[in-house]
């Protein structure tokens, strides 16, 4: 056994440096990947039984125990399905589209940093990346209401178009927000400048940078009430009306990849990460309850969870906006509100406010 | 004042906040769903479900060829043919009900002199094949067998209000 092992290693150094790289990044991609879409699978059971509950009902229960392996027989179902092509749609396009919303989902998760020193890729300009990722996003959407040549899809197309274009806007201010108060696109660094307990978040003094930066999230993944690229009452489906079976599914699955990115880039950016809320607490470091103060994916994962709680939440409660309502929000109140904050923001770092700019 | 406060009040959330504790005290709520299979809500003893025929504690099937319910049913679902018995008594040979056509409006039952043609409470009841939604005589007489305690029981129930 110890042989194998043995013989195992030696192949490993034996690998050029090229090779071995490339294999290692291929297991660090592998190693997200899984663990995403199984999130992804379970995200969408999450959310029907949430939403459902806050409706007073039970939700998806008969799939196994507590219908826990209702994600499953959907995906199976997918799988089974036939892609149809519409006979006037682009072939080459519809095809691709779905490809490039699901490419730009996963791609982002490279820079997030999930505990410390746990990242794939220590990219210096990790946060202009996730910029520019979530903007080609869009490409996706728009493209496939273009190819499907469909009066629905592409009115879908064209709303989401323009609304996740301005919404950019708004949480690329955000983010210039954290980028000012850290010093640094480094997502990594980002999170290292907010050692320190719950109080050396960015969260409280960019609060309301925050608060833009999650609503913008939501309208950025078209989820509701932001969701009227998909307004099934208006045009039954949006973007993805012409989609079935598993090019539908990666859609799908797109959307909730990016539900979990935002979630998990609000943890990293505003809430400190993998770090322990009560993180430094010397008292509670000698008693049992010892273990809550150490930094851990853990933590991370609670964080991500919550704000995915959030999404869930806004969902069951929210009643889809008014498009033009939509466009007022982002350019007359949050891009003013952004504004307004940075300058303040840019004093508090002029005169050094502690314990964040310090 | 107004403005301004109504101003504050919409750039601190203050009307979403309430909304999201709403929804959120209704995560807690108890939960009013019915389990189908397992569970069913009660059924009044006029509801009106599959069909039946009755047959007299005897043994002898109530139905007289009468067809008031052929007559009177809006669907036109019923088709009866009777001849005369040897003991001198009409009865029918042929006492179909097409379950398409039915709407299942009860006029039949109320329609019917001696309480042979009833709706039963079953409502899951399915076909596989073309032809097996039309209830013949022997269907509704078995199912009238199988179920007569539920039958009758329903009828006495609803015999004071009626």
């Amino acid at each position: 056994m110890s042989s194998v092992l043995h013989n195992l290693v030696m192949f490993w150094q034996a690998l050029p440096a090229g090779w071995q790289l490339t294999l290692r990044s291929l297991a660090g991609i592998v190693a997200i990947m899984l663990p995403l879409i199984l999130a992804v699978a379970y995200l969408t059971l999450a959310e029907r039984r949430i939403i459902g509950f806050m409706q007073v009902r039970i939700g998806p229960n008969r799939v196994g125990p507590w219908g826990l392996f209702q994600p499953f027989a959907d995906v199976l179902k997918l799988m089974l399905k036939e892609v149809i092509l519409p006979t006037n749609a682009n072939r080459f396009l519809f095809l691709t589209a779905p490809i490039i919303s699901i490419a730009t989902a996963f791609a982002a998760w490279a820079v997030v940093p999930f505990s410390k020193g746990v990242i794939l890729s220590d990219a210096n300009a990790g946060l202009l990346y996730i910029l520019a990722l979530s903007s080609f996003g869009v490409y996706g959407v728009i493209l496939s209401g273009w190819a499907s040549n469909s009066k629905y899809a592409f009115l879908g197309a064209m709303r989401s178009a323009a609304q996740m274009v301005s919404y950019e806007i708004a949480m690329g201010f955000a983010l210039v927000g954290v980028l000012l108060a850290s010093q640094s696109l480094n997502i990594n660094q980002i999170v290292l400048s907010q050692g320190g307990n719950i109080g050396h978040w960015y969260i409280w003094p960019l609060l309301p940078l925050f608060v833009i930066y999650l609503v913008s999230g939501v309208a950025e993944t078209n989820r509701a009430p932001f969701d009227v690229a998909e307004g099934e009452s208006e045009i039954v489906a949006g973007f993805h009306v012409e989609y079935s079976g598993t090019a539908f599914a990666a859609f799908f699955l797109a959307e909730y990849a990016n539900m979990i990115l935002i979630s998990a880039l609000a943890t990293t950016l505003f809430c400190g990460g993998w770090f322990s809320p009560l993180q430094g607490w010397a008292w509670l470091a000698g008693t049992p309850l010892g273990f809550l103060t150490h930094t851990s994916f853990i933590w991370f994962a609670i964080k991500t969870c919550f704000f995915l709680y959030c999404f869930l939440w806004f969902r069951a409660t929210f009643p889809r906006y008014r498009y033009d309502q939509i466009m007022r929000l982002g350019w007359k109140v949050f891009i003013p509100i952004t504004v307004v904050w940075l300058m303040l923001e840019g004093l508090a770092i002029v005169i050094k406010l502690p314990p964040w700019f310090a | 004042m107004d403005a301004i406060r109504s101003w504050i009040k919409s750039l601190l959330l203050v009307e979403l906040f309430q909304g999201m504790a709403l929804t959120g005290k209704q995560l807690f709520a108890h939960k009013f769903t019915i389990f189908y299979p397992e569970e069913k809500t009660p059924k009044s003893p006029r509801y009106r479900g599959l069909h039946a025929q009755r047959r007299y504690p005897n043994g002898e099937e109530r139905c007289i060829a009468c067809k008031l319910c052929e007559a009177v049913c809006p669907a036109q679902a019923i088709t009866i043919d009777s001849e005369q018995r040897e003991d001198g008594t009409r009865r029918t040979t042929r006492y179909d009900i097409d379950l398409f056509k039915c709407i299942y409006c009860g006029f039949c039952e109320e329609a019917c002199p001696v309480d042979a043609i009833v709706e039963t409470n079953i409502t899951d009841f399915h076909f596989e094949k073309r032809g097996e939604q039309i209830m013949t005589k022997e269907k509704l007489l078995a199912i009238g067998e199988k179920y007569e305690a539920q039958i009758a029981a329903d009828r006495a129930a609803d015999a004071p209000y009626r």
